[in-house]
C-alpha cells in the first residue's frame, strides 16, 4: 500500500511540469512580470504613469478616481495630481477622444484598459510595454515583439529610446527574435554597446502592477478576508463539526 | 401541554408538518454504512442554495443590456464590473456565483459517479436516476444560458457556436436557431431571453425536479456501498436492522461534509476565483465583439467532454448534424443506465472484473475527452477524441453484454458491512492513478 502511494506521488510530480507547459498559452515564453500588488508605492508610480501617458487615449471606465484611495492616495493628492480638469473625484476614468476619430487615426479605437490585465495577464503586458521596436514598414514607424503589426505608436519612446529587432538562429536551429537597444532614452543607458534598461524595466513593472490593480481593485482585500474565512472554517467549524459527528455516532459503531 | 406543543398540534391539524418531518427526516431510515461518496447529494443541495441566494443579489445590480454605454462598453458587461467594484460586497457575491457554477458540476459529477459504482440506478431506483438525469440536463441549460450574461467574448462566441449547432438540423435548423436567438446573430434579444430563462424558467423546473428526485428517493430508500436492500431485514418495530434515522445521524455527518466543502469553496472564491482560466476564462474579460472572432473558442470545463464528442464526429452526407446527435446522445444515454445494466449485483464491491475494467476505460475516456475538448483541435487529438468517444459509448451500449454474467469472487452479503478503510484507500488510489493516467495521456497528444 505504502509503495503504491509513493508511486502515486512520484507520478504526480512528473505530471505537474508537463501540465504547466501544455496549458500555458501557445507562443513565446514570457518573462515573469516582477510585480507586487501590495506595494502601494509601486502602484502609485504606476498610477502616475498611467494618467500621464495612457489615459489620454485609453479609458479605464470601470475605475473611479476615488478608488485610488485603496493604493494609499488621499483625496487631495488624487485631485491635485491625477484628476483631469473638470472631472469629479467619483468620476470614471473616461477619455474624451471620439471612438470614430480614433479608428481613423490608429486603425482601431484604443481598448478600454479596466480589465486588460485579466484578459491578457501581467506577463504579457510587461512584455508588451517593453516590446516596441523600430519598423519602417509600419505607418507609425513602430512594431511590437508580442503584438505584431500593433496600431499603437511607442508612446514611451523618450524613456526607453529605440530598439531594433535582431533575428538569430539558436543552437537547435530555431529562429529566435531578440530586441536590441540602439539609442538610449531618458531611463536607459548604452555603455560600450551594452544596454542598461533596469530603470525603464522598473517603471514598466510599476505600470503593469497598476494595470493588475485596476483589473480587480478588491483583490488585496479579497486575500485578507480569505485568510480570516479559512481560519474560521479550518480551526473552528471543521473540528467542531467533526467532534459533533463523532459524539452522535458513538452508538452506531 | 406546553404552548409549543399546542401550537404544533394546531398546525398538524391543518398541515402535515410533524408527519412530514418524521417521514423525510427523523424517521427516514438510511443505511448506516454510507461512505464519503454519499456527501455529494447534500452538497449539491447546498450549492443550489448558494446559487439561488447569490443569484438573487446579482440580479439586483446586473443589467441584461447588450447596447453600448457612453464609454463604448456593453451595459451588461459594465454592470458586472459595477458589481465587482462599486456594489458593497459585490465581488464576493459574484465570485461565489461563478465558483458555485463550476462546483455544482464537480459535486454533481461525483454524485453521478457514486450512483454508477454502487448501482444506485438499479431497480427499484430507476426513477430517482431518471429525475437526476433531467436535473443534470437542466443544470447544463442553466449553466449555458448563465454564461452568456457577463457578455464577454467567450460568452458571446460560445453561445454563437452552441446555438448554431441547432442550425445543422435538416430542414428546420436555420429557422430554429433564429427562433432561439430571436435574431440572426446572438444579440441584445438573445441576452434578454437567456436572462429570463436563467433567472426564472430553468430554476423553477430545476427545483421541481429536485423535489421529485427526493420524493422518489424517500419512497424507495437510499442505496448503499454494499448495494444491500436494508428494507429486507427489519426488527419487530418495522425499522430496518441496518438503518439509522437520517436525523440526527446523517444531518450531523453532512454538516461535517459541508465544513470540508466550504473550505475548498472558500479557498477558490478568495484565492483562485479564475482557477487558472478554467472557472473564469481569460478571454471573457474582453467585452463581447460580434466583429472579432476569438482564435480559439473553448467551452467552460464542465462541457468539454461533450464538446469533444461533438468535434470528434465528422460531417458526412453533407451535414454536420451527426456530431450534434452524438453530443446529445452522450448526455441522454446516461438516463438509460437502469435498463442497460443486466447484472443482478448493484455494488462494484461484488461485481466481476469486466465491469471494473470497463469502468476504468470509461473514466479515462471521460477525463480524456474533457481535456481534449478544452484544446484547439489537431489531427492527432481528433483521432484520440474519436477513440475515446467510441469507448464512452461502448461503456454504455456494451453494458447489456458485459454485465450479464459478471460476478465477483465475494458474494453479496445479506447485511451491510463496515466500511473497510484499506479497501477504500485502494479504490481511491486506483481512481487517482486512472485519472492521472488519463491526464498524462491527454496532455501528451
Amino acid at each position: 500500500m505504502k509503495s503504491k502511494i509513493r508511486h502515486l506521488i512520484a507520478a504526480m510530480a512528473l505530471v505537474l511540469p508537463v501540465s504547466g507547459t501544455v496549458l500555458a498559452n501557445e507562443g513565446p515564453a514570457l518573462e515573469k512580470a516582477p510585480i507586487d500588488i501590495q506595494d502601494t508605492e509601486s502602484l502609485q508610480r504606476g498610477a502616475q504613469l498611467f494618467s500621464n501617458y495612457c489615459l489620454s487615449c485609453h479609458s479605464a471606465s470601470a475605475m473611479r478616481y476615488n478608488r485610488l484611495e485603496d493604493i494609499g492616495l488621499s483625496e487631495e493628492q488624487i485631485k491635485a495630481n491625477l484628476l483631469p480638469d473638470g472631472a469629479k473625484i467619483g468620476d470614471q476614468m473616461n477619455v474624451s477622444m471620439d471612438k470614430k476619430d480614433a479608428k481613423v487615426w490608429l486603425g482601431a479605437p484604443p481598448p478600454d484598459l479596466s480589465l486588460i490585465a485579466r484578459s491578457r495577464g501581467a506577463d504579457y503586458l510587461y512584455a508588451y510595454l517593453r516590446g516596441f521596436y523600430r519598423d519602417p514598414t509600419r505607418p507609425t514607424g513602430w512594431n511590437n515583439l508580442v503584438f505584431d503589426k500593433v496600431g499603437m505608436p511607442h508612446v514611451l519612446w523618450e524613456m526607453q529610446g529605440e530598439q531594433v529587432l535582431k533575428t538569430e538562429k539558436n543552437a537547435a536551429g530555431h529562429e529566435e527574435h531578440k530586441l536590441e537597444l540602439v539609442k538610449a532614452g531618458s531611463l536607459t543607458k548604452l555603455e560600450n554597446g551594452k544596454a542598461n534598461t533596469v530603470e525603464f524595466d522598473k517603471r514598466m513593472a510599476d505600470l503593469t502592477n497598476y494595470l493588475v490593480f485596476i483589473g480587480e481593485p478588491a483583490q488585496v482585500k479579497r486575500h485578507q478576508i480569505g485568510y480570516v474565512v479559512l481560519m474560521f472554517l479550518g480551526l473552528l467549524l471543521l473540528p467542531l463539526t467533526y467532534f459533533l459527528k463523532k459524539e452522535y455516532w458513538k452508538d452506531v459503531h | 401541554m406546553s404552548k409549543g406543543q399546542k401550537l404544533l398540534n394546531w398546525i398538524d391539524d391543518r398541515f402535515p408538518l410533524s408527519s412530514m418531518l418524521k417521514e423525510h427526516v427523523t424517521e427516514y431510515y438510511a443505511p448506516k454504512n454510507f461512505n464519503f461518496w454519499y456527501f455529494f447529494g447534500s452538497l449539491a443541495m447546498l450549492v443550489l442554495v448558494i446559487q439561488i441566494v447569490t443569484g438573487i443579489f446579482l440580479t439586483m445590480n446586473y443589467k441584461p443590456d447588450g447596447t453600448l454605454n457612453g464609454a463604448g462598453i456593453p451595459v451588461a458587461f459594465a454592470s458586472v464590473e459595477y458589481i465587482m467594484r462599486d456594489v458593497a460586497g459585490g465581488w464576493i457575491i459574484r465570485y461565489m456565483h461563478s465558483t458555485g457554477a463550476s462546483m455544482f458540476f464537480v459535486v454533481v459529477y461525483l454524485h453521478m459517479f457514486r450512483g454508477l459504482i454502487y448501482g444506485s440506478y438499479k431497480q427499484p431506483r430507476e426513477l430517482v436516476w431518471v429525475f437526476g438525469c433531467l436535473i443534470f440536463l437542466c443544470l447544463m441549460a442553466e449553466a449555458f444560458m448563465g454564461y452568456l450574461l457577463p457578455w464577454g467574448q467567450m460568452s458571446f462566441w460560445g453561445a454563437q457556436v452552441i446555438v448554431n449547432l441547432f442550425g445543422s438540423i435538416p430542414v428546420i435548423g436555420p429557422d430554429l436557431s433564429v427562433w432561439i436567438r430571436g435574431d440572426f446573430v446572438v444579440s441584445d434579444a438573445t441576452l434578454n431571453r437567456f436572462f429570463a430563462l436563467h433567472v426564472i424558467a430553468v430554476p423553477l423546473v430545476l427545483l421541481a425536479l429536485v423535489v421529485a428526485h427526493l420524493i422518489a428517493l424517500h419512497e424507495v430508500g437510499s442505496n448503499n456501498p454494499d448495494g444491500v436492500e436494508i428494507k429486507k431485514l427489519k426488527d419487530e418495530k418495522g425499522i430496518p436492522l441496518d438503518g439509522i434515522p437520517f436525523h440526527p445521524y446523517y444531518t450531523v455527518k453532512d454538516i461535517f461534509g459541508v465544513a470540508v466543502f466550504l473550505i475548498v469553496f472558500s479557498a477558490i472564491v478568495f484565492f483562485l476565483p479564475e482557477m487558472g482560466g478554467y472557472f473564469l476564462e481569460h478571454p471573457n474579460f474582453d467585452q463581447a465583439d460580434p466583429l472579432k472572432t476569438p482564435p480559439h473558442i473553448a467551452p467552460v470545463w464542465y462541457f468539454t467532454p461533450f464538446y469533444a464528442i461533438l468535434r470528434a464526429i465528422p460531417s458526412f452526407l453533407g451535414t454536420q448534424v451527426w456530431g450534434v446527435i452524438g453530443m446529445g446522445a452522450a448526455v441522454v444515454v446516461i438516463a438509460f443506465l437502469p435498463w442497460l445494466d443486466r447484472s443482478p449485483i448493484k455494488s462494484i464491491r461484488y461485481r466481476g472484473p469486466k465491469f471494473k475494467f470497463m469502468l476504468v476505460l470509461f473514466i479515462i475516456a471521460f477525463i480524456g475527452l474533457g481535456m481534449l475538448g478544452a484544446m484547439p483541435p489537431t489531427a492527432g487529438r481528433t483521432l484520440i477524441s474519436q477513440i475515446l468517444s467510441f469507448v464512452y459509448f461502448a461503456f454504455f451500449l456494451g453494458m447489456p453484454f458485459y454485465t450479464k454474467n459478471d460476478v465477483g469472487s465475494v458474494p453479496v452479503p445479506t447485511r451491510v458491512t463496515e466500511t473497510n478503510g484499506k479497501r477504500q484507500l485502494q479504490f481511491l488510489v486506483l481512481v487517482a492513478v486512472t485519472i492521472i493516467a488519463a491526464y498524462l495521456f491527454g496532455t501528451n497528444v
